[in-house]
């Protein structure tokens, strides 16, 4: 799953897609997220990074985290690589 | 450019009407008089005497009312002369498509006075009229939507059987409605037909987004500027009340792609529906400035300066980029006038 290069995020989780004008808000997690799919990590680096930054039950990451990937699949905000 | 040297014109504009349907004239105005190049004196061509654009402060320096282009070419020529004796016009940008025609037609006739335009031909003109659209995509490799050309209210029955329901029932120059009935498309049918004429065009529905692009040709098949927009608030009319400049390469290569097939010469706009794969449709071209026409000037590349520019036969380069994500919002403002402003233009035919 690959992020779409030109999304803008801001700081504030403001995500603007240049390609349709569709905007959108999400949370510093989700904004967090969003960053570390444009570095280009990994599933298990931006486990690693967002489970060092916030407190995450364990279990609870991969079901969260693949739910917020179907809601950016459903913006076309993801593509398949 | 430093001031000493900026060049001193007369720029004559129509489409002042800056109402909830608006004209471009307005928008054209503002991106010429924020060209940095001209010393610009600007003439308003006003049909009406409300159209906002008349008493809006810094926007015509004078206002002349002209003729409706039912009254013909010859009338059109001759209030012209007349507003040129007085004001020297340099270029004449129309803004309506109800007027183009007559001005494409007279435009040899304006350039024998010293006036300038920078019109597409009558050939370009014809060939993306809407009761033609289809055929000049086929011809050139453009999606657009199957239509039909009627002329009585009987046939429409015919074609909404062929297309299915919903269909989209179109005025001849302006205005859409879709039609989910029969009874509804009957409906549209007289509305259009009692407003615009014959004939009324049926096009077959097209679900997607709509994104529209502003573009300029140089007549020789180069694309000056594109910039597509995304339309963020639309009122009840259809028109865009915000609108967001967008990133996407492959609109820019459409509008190029339009402009090398038909050598276009002047301002135009496609209206596109981006279908969920991604394909897509030209829906309309309008064959002069759209409305919201300044958000190109408010992202990087101010088209009405260079088809005033072009207009005058300089050597305009391509615009390469534009600012992505820029926004306009349009609002509404109560201006405050006197009677005697409205007495002057109603009676006198000048402000």
């Amino acid at each position: 799953m690959k992020i779409n290069s030109n999304l803008a995020v801001s700081d504030s989780g403001f995500i603007f897609n240049p390609s349709n004008g569709d905007s959108f808000s999400t949370n510093a997690v989700g904004a967090d997220i969003i960053r570390l799919m444009k570095e280009g990590k990994s599933l298990n680096e931006i486990k690693k990074e967002i489970s060092a930054k916030y407190e995450v039950e364990p279990g609870a990451f991969e079901k969260d985290y693949e739910d917020f990937i179907s809601q950016l699949q459903d913006h076309f905000l993801v593509s398949h690589v | 450019m430093s001031n000493t040297t900026k060049r001193k014109l007369t720029v004559a504009v129509t489409g002042l009407n800056a109402v909830d349907s608006p004209g471009p004239g307005v928008a054209v105005i503002r991106g010429i008089r924020d060209c940095e190049d001209f010393d610009v004196r600007i003439i308003g061509l006003s049909y009406e005497s409300l159209e906002p654009g008349i008493y809006m402060e810094g926007i015509a320096d004078k206002v002349y009312q002209i003729p409706y282009p039912a009254a013909g070419t010859d009338t059109l020529m001759s209030r012209l002369e007349y507003i040129h004796s007085v004001e020297k016009i340099d270029v004449i940008i129309p803004n309506f498509d109800a007027e183009l025609h007559n001005f494409i037609k007279i435009s040899k006739q304006l350039k024998e006075i010293g006036i300038s335009t920078f019109l597409p031909t009558n050939e370009q003109f014809e060939a993306r009229d809407k009761v033609n659209l289809f055929k000049f995509g086929e011809k050139h490799g453009f999606l657009i939507p199957r239509d039909k050309t009627i002329y009585d209210v009987n046939e429409l029955a015919g074609v909404a059987k062929e297309f299915e329901y919903p269909i989209v029932v179109k005025g001849k120059y302006y205005e859409a409605t879709v039609a989910y009935t029969l009874e509804q498309a009957q409906k549209a049918y007289h509305k259009l037909n009692a407003k615009w004429g014959l004939p009324i065009i049926v096009q077959e529905f097209i679900s997607g987004t709509e994104v529209n692009i502003a573009a300029l040709g140089d007549g020789e098949g180069n694309t000056i500027s594109a910039v597509p927009m995304r339309k963020l608030f639309i009122t009840d009319k259809g028109k865009a009340w915000a609108g967001i400049t967008l990133e996407e390469q492959s609109l820019i290569d459409l509008a190029s792609k339009f402009i090398n097939a038909t050598k276009w010469r002047g301002g135009f706009e496609i209206e596109i529906m981006r279908t969920n794969d991604g394909k897509p449709y030209i829906m309309e071209v309008n064959p002069r400035f759209p409305a919201w026409i300044y958000l190109t000037v408010g992202a990087g590349q101010n088209q009405p300066a260079s088809l005033v520019k072009l207009a005058l036969g300089e050597k305009v380069d391509p615009y390469t980029s534009y600012a992505v994500g820029k926004l306009f919002i349009r609002y509404a403002w109560d201006l405050i006038t006197d009677v005697t402003e409205f007495q002057k233009i109603s009676a006198f035919g000048e402000l």
